[in-house]
């Protein structure tokens, strides 16, 4: 087509009606757009400028300096160690919680991926009749408020809790288990199932997309059934795969609600510490140079893994 | 492969027990006639929910909640149609990196899109914290959702209709009033529906962002501290678990009976 655009007497009516089609596509475009660059992509450049200032009391000192970024790396002679790791690090706060937060975050993640897996494959493979009502089944929850879905674990964990009640009643334990909440291990339990029902989505559609006669055709040359899941079907479900483990790793890295709600002392992480610098200790520029850093720490990670498994290629993959 | 016992069934009713399970706790111990959420369960009562009604700071909050979501929802989804229908209309040079771009906040921790918010609007613009403030920042985080809902719709009918629509001497106005809006319906319903969940049960923007004024999320957060007021807390919980799955439900079967009609016989 392109070759004989050249030739084409009609060409110049047609480059000026491309013309015109593209300019009332951005038109439309430009009122999500220009709410996006104002509320999201500004405040973001803000941020990212108030973390070079600095608080002095109650001054906001607007001399532009790295003494936030060096505040986080200060080291220190004296080591604070936090589960045999050694921290050298004068303000080793930030450090610990990021840290603490990826493993937490990270946990969920596995934990998630491994509910979700099963069942986005039972509903792309198993369920043959009602699988709008299935689907609507398993999202539902998903949309109704996540402070009051973190809320209910506290419910069920609590010291008074429906587990502790529960096993009291039926005469198993005489005293409350003490070490199911607050505590790093209920904020993961939590998150994993705050974030399980979003993750079955993008499994399940991969899944679906799978063309059925290619399973067919490693039944047919001899893969046993395992066999088959392990060369044909997971492969080609990764891309789903891994996107829903971003979903739920990203945004899960930097959440507020669970480990306030059910952390406890010990659950903190890195969210509660960008709170208490904004909200309690009124050092903002502090604040904005720890959220910056988490981000570029889950940046860099995300980039880096999805460089690892070679993702380009794995999505590239079309049988 | 039916009638044959299969392990992934037993794992998908353990899975959904999961689930649901511990959400559906606090209608149990809202309706339990005890302070504490404890079993065994003591006796059926209504006291929780009708107190609720003598609860002048909650229903001030509900009714701010319930202003700010009308608005978050009509707002959203007023910009995000013409968005969907350019990212799914029109090819253009770059349209999928804008794309990207404005499904950000999916991905954003909400804590760092609130943080962003309260320092731009507090120390850069200088304006107070308000009902509008949190309004902002929740279109922010509805937009790329609404978006979604609208394109999949888009993307489920034939540009053509559109076109053969043009031939006939229809403008593009008259072609997206007459044509493009009402097979698009059911994806503005159910985009209308989604933003409004979204913003009603928001909590960690409107947390920041709010000012004298609270909405229903950051008020119910105010009150998980006091022990004594969890029978209240659990009958609020409880009402709002019910009405927002009752939204969703109504949104994703508008959308999917909307995708199952949208062949041209029948309109």
């Amino acid at each position: 087509m392109t070759d004989t655009a050249a030739s084409d007497p009609l060409a110049p009516a047609r480059d000026r009606e491309v013309l015109r089609r593209r300019l009332r596509g951005y038109g439309l475009l430009s009122p999500a757009l220009s709410v996006t660059i104002a509320m999201l992509a500004l405040p973001m450049a803000a941020l990212f400028l108030l973390s070079f200032w600095t608080q002095s009391g109650f001054e906001l000192d607007r001399t532009p300096t790295l003494a936030n970024y060096a505040e986080l790396v200060r080291p220190s002679a004296e080591p604070t160690v936090w589960f045999g790791i050694p921290f050298h690090l004068a303000y080793p706060v930030p450090a610990i919680l990021m840290v603490k937060s990826l493993v937490m975050s990270l946990m969920a993640t596995l934990a998630v991926i491994a509910l979700a897996y099963p069942m986005a494959y039972f509903l792309a493979f198993r369920v043959h009749r009602h699988k709008a009502l299935w689907i609507i089944l398993i999202t539902v929850p998903f949309w109704t408020s996540y402070l009051l879905r973190v809320f209910a674990w506290k419910v069920v964990l609590g010291f008074n809790g429906a587990i502790n009640s529960g096993l009291k009643t039926l005469g198993i334990i005489d005293e409350p288990l003490e070490f199911l909440l607050y505590n790093p291990g209920a904020v993961v339990i939590t998150l994993a199932h705050s974030w399980v029902a979003f993750a079955i989505l993008p499994i399940y559609v991969s899944l679906e997309k799978i063309d059925r006669s290619l399973l067919e055709a490693a039944s047919d040359l001899g893969d046993s059934r395992w066999q088959r899941f392990r060369r044909v079907t997971l492969p080609l479900s990764a891309p789903g795969t891994v996107a829903a483990a971003l979903l739920v790793f990203i945004p899960t890295v930097g959440d507020y609600v669970t480990p306030t709600l059910v952390g406890g002392p010990g659950g903190t992480m890195i969210g509660n510490l960008v709170q208490d610098l904004f909200l309690k200790q009124n050092n903002a520029p502090l604040g904005a140079a720890v959220a910056i850093t988490m981000m570029g720490i889950i940046a860099v990670l995300v980039a880096l893994f999805l460089w690892a498994i070679g993702y380009a290629r794995i999505r590239s993959r079309r049988l | 492969m039916r009638g044959k016992f299969n392990i992934l069934w037993v794992y998908a009713g353990f899975f959904i027990i999961f689930l649901y399970g511990p959400v559906l706790l606090m209608p149990v111990f809202a309706l339990n006639d005890g302070t504490f959420a404890t079993f065994p369960l003591k006796g059926f009562t209504l006291k929780n929910f009708a107190a609720m009604a003598a609860n002048t700071s909650m229903i001030l909050a509900f009714q701010n909640s319930l202003k700010i979501a009308v608005f978050v929802a009509v707002l959203s989804t007023a910009l995000a149609i013409p968005a969907a229908l350019a990212l799914t209309r029109f090819r253009l040079p770059g349209g999928a990196a804008i794309q990207s771009f404005m499904m950000l906040p999916l991905v954003i921790p909400s804590i760092v899109i609130a943080v962003a918010l309260l320092v731009i609007i507090l120390k850069i613009l200088g304006i107070g914290l308000s009902l509008f403030t949190v309004a902002a920042g929740h279109v922010i985080v509805c937009l790329p959702f609404c978006i979604s809902v609208l394109m999949s719709r888009l993307e489920g009918f034939d540009p053509s209709l559109e076109e053969a629509s043009r031939d006939l001497g229809c403008g593009a106005w008259t072609t997206f009033w007459r044509l493009t809006f009402p097979l698009a319906l059911p994806g503005v319903i159910s985009s209308l529906l989604m933003g409004f969940i979204i913003s009603f049960d928001e909590f960690v923007i409107a947390f920041f962002l709010t000012g004298t004024e609270t909405t229903l999320p950051v008020y119910l957060f105010s009150q998980l501290r006091f022990p004594n007021k969890l029978p209240g807390v659990l009958a609020l919980g409880s009402l709002i678990l019910v009405g927002s799955a009752l939204l969703v439900i109504a949104a994703e079967v508008i959308r999917k009976r909307g995708v199952a009609s949208s062949n041209p016989g029948d309109f």
